[in-house]
């Protein structure tokens, strides 16, 4: 058993098969949270450090490069404005520190709610069965079909501005149907677990039954389904944003593609202007990406072994 | 399985009606909660346009009259969804007195040419691919290259639409900026015609082939796992047919049609996600009449068009759910509902 011996891959090999090897130490998920933190960290970090004034419409020079750049005009980009500004003389920097959390908590928000529903409404569908069941599982049916930014476009478009909150409670309403179906299905294979009707026979209470027994073997596909809906939400968010709609006096990294879009950022060549939001929403969907492999690498071992 | 049973048909209808209808009666009823008056709103483009309008709470009773919203709820929705049942949606108000269903029908064939064409082409792309991926016979950097790829998957189309574009037509200028046909040839028939929609829809297209090849990809993937270890796969090699023969004939052939399920519910989001890349590219679609609608709180346009979308999503999925037992025999109703 003398680890000199093995090839690197054996060692490898063998330290995964470890008895206490944590799954959860899965590498995709460790760089996916990684990417999201950074996101945060900018925003927590960026708050501290940098003048948040400058995010307000003519309070720096307009459409500066990013240091090292110029611009069509031939100015070079400056300390003051490291990333540049956009055409509205406000610092790009600032508009990332604020704009890309709130991107990211318009998500996490709306996801928060629709989960809680999906959990409430799932548990109730598998558990209570009957009518509440067909209720659910039929409305579940219905609104998977219908595509959230269609609807919100016409709430938008009739309320004019909303608020984060409100976008994020809005969005939170078409994100619960793929959580309710998921642990709906869940519930009803695992009603017919032996551990369930053990504990069911033992005088286990509903909730002990629905808490204790169930819960925890739910929990890898809660967070998946979790992530999966924070993705959506994030897209429809921007997707609003795009189209002109959602919070419009708040920084949101969907916001800023709009309006270097409406300015012609793309034929002007400031890349800057759309470019930088772009890849932070590329960040943060690639690393919610990562987190869902990296989840289901957890909760599904035989794909461990293939990749 | 030739027939289809009544209750799964009966099923499928019922949900289908219901997902309509509730979408229509949800559109119906938002503006109405709002305190917005889509006759002042009116008004105030008149106002606007002439600087001053003498008599204008005459004006806007009358406004009211046209639109209908003088009369009682009940009335008003009766008439709105015996409308929407043969695409009436009435007058745009932006474009005042174009229907807007002739709006509608100028933009639809542009967004579903777009759409089939995009489909066909990552269904084809991302389900040879995802084979690829499982075959052991492929090239080794075909295993590698994709699954790195698949990074772009989670990516909506719109930001892979701003970087084609920057990349392609503003900076290389290899294709235009914007827009479905070049203003200068015109519509019909013609050759020059279709070159230039076929060069105007290649970087719309590419910017959603690209991110979405890589959720068939996916799929394929573990479809075909699941193939591979089956025995007739087994008794093929066996009888020594050739490997490529067993990856068309034998393999993608049974693992394909899963994915078929999968589109019914993709599709929401995939037309979503078309109408925002329509809407940046200023492609004459869906996205683009929805836009300009927003720009110009044209009501009635904004809801014709969610309305035709959602209807256009809750068709497919039915029909998805319909045809699948024909296309797959081993895939019974009665264990769907």
């Amino acid at each position: 058993m003398s680890g000199a011996h093995m090839t690197r891959a054996e060692r490898r090999q063998a330290r995964r098969i470890r008895r206490f090897d944590n799954p959860w130490l899965n590498p995709k998920l460790i760089w996916g949270a990684g990417l999201l933190l950074s996101i945060i960290f900018i925003g927590i970090v960026g708050r501290v450090l940098w003048d948040l004034e400058l995010v307000f419409t003519g309070s720096s020079p307009l459409k500066l490069p990013p240091l090292g750049f110029e611009n069509l005009r031939g100015q070079p980009g400056v300390m003051a404005h490291p990333i540049g500004t956009d055409g509205g003389g406000r610092d790009m920097l600032a508009m990332i520190i604020i704009g890309a959390p709130n991107t990211l908590f318009v998500g996490l928000l709306a996801s928060l709610i629709g989960m809680s529903i999906g959990i409430f409404l799932g548990f109730s569908a598998g558990f209570l069965g009957g009518r509440i069941d067909d209720t659910i599982r039929v409305g579940a049916d219905v609104m998977i079909t219908i595509p959230p930014l269609l609807i919100l476009v016409v709430f938008q478009s009739a309320f004019g501005d909303v608020t984060l909150t409100m976008m994020a409670l809005l969005i939170a309403g078409f994100v619960w149907q793929s959580p309710t179906r998921l642990i709906r299905a869940q519930v009803l294979s695992m009603k017919q677990s032996g551990y369930v009707q053990m504990a069911q026979l033992s005088g286990a209470s509903t909730s002990h039954i629905m808490f204790r027994e169930m819960m925890p073997n739910l929990v890898p596909y809660l967070f998946g389904s979790f992530i999966a809906s924070v993705t959506t939400s994030i897209v429809t968010a921007v997707g609003l944003e795009v189209l002109g709609l959602g919070p419009q006096r708040i920084p949101t990294l969907g916001r800023t593609i709009y309006e270097a879009i409406n300015a012609g950022a793309l034929i002007q060549n400031l890349w800057w202007w759309w470019g930088i939001p772009t890849l932070l929403l590329g960040v943060i969907f690639i690393g919610l990406l990562l987190i869902n492999l990296g989840l289901d690498e957890v909760s599904n071992p035989r794909l461990r072994r293939l990749s | 399985m030739g027939r289809i049973p009544r209750d799964y048909l009966i099923n499928r209808l019922v949900t289908l009606v219901l997902t309509v209808l509730i979408a229509a009666t949800i559109i119906w009823i938002i503006p109405r909660l709002s305190p917005v008056d889509p006759a002042e709103i009116a008004l105030g483009r008149m106002a606007a346009g002439a600087g001053s309008v003498a008599n204008s709470e005459e004006i806007l009773a009358q406004l009211r009259a046209n639109m209908g919203i003088d009369q009682p709820l009940i009335v008003q929705y009766l008439k709105y969804i015996s409308g929407a049942l043969v695409f009436d949606f009435g007058l745009s108000t932006a474009a005042f007195p174009t229907p807007v269903s002739t709006l509608i029908l100028n933009a639809l064939p542009w967004t579903m040419g777009l759409m089939i064409l995009s489909l066909l082409i990552t269904f084809f792309i991302g389900n040879l691919l995802g084979a690829l991926m499982v075959w052991e016979r492929s090239p080794k950097l075909v295993k590698v290259a994709i699954p790195a790829a698949m990074v772009f998957t989670s990516i909506p189309p719109i930001l892979s639409g701003l970087l084609l574009m920057w990349i392609f037509a503003a900076k290389l200028q290899w294709f235009p900026l914007t827009g479905a046909y070049s203003i200068f040839v015109e519509p019909g028939w013609t050759w020059d015609f279709v070159r230039s929609v076929l060069h105007h829809g290649f970087l719309p297209a590419l910017s959603i082939v690209v991110v979405t090849f890589g959720f068939w990809a996916l799929g394929m993937r573990g479809l075909m796992i699941t193939v591979q270890g089956e025995d007739y796969v087994k008794l093929a090699e066996a009888k020594g047919l050739r490997p490529r023969y067993i990856l068309y004939r034998y393999m993608i052939r049974n693992a394909i049609l899963p994915q078929i399920t999968a589109f019914a519910l993709k599709i929401g989001l995939l037309i979503a996600g078309q109408v925002l890349v329509e809407r940046i590219f200023a492609y004459n679609g869906m996205g683009k009449l929805l836009y300009d609608a927003i720009l110009n709180q044209d009501f009635p346009v904004i809801q014709g068009v969610s309305y035709v979308i959602i209807l256009i999503t809750a068709l497919s999925v039915f029909l998805v759910d319909l045809l699948y037992p024909f296309i797959d025999p081993r895939i019974r109703h009665e264990a769907q509902t």
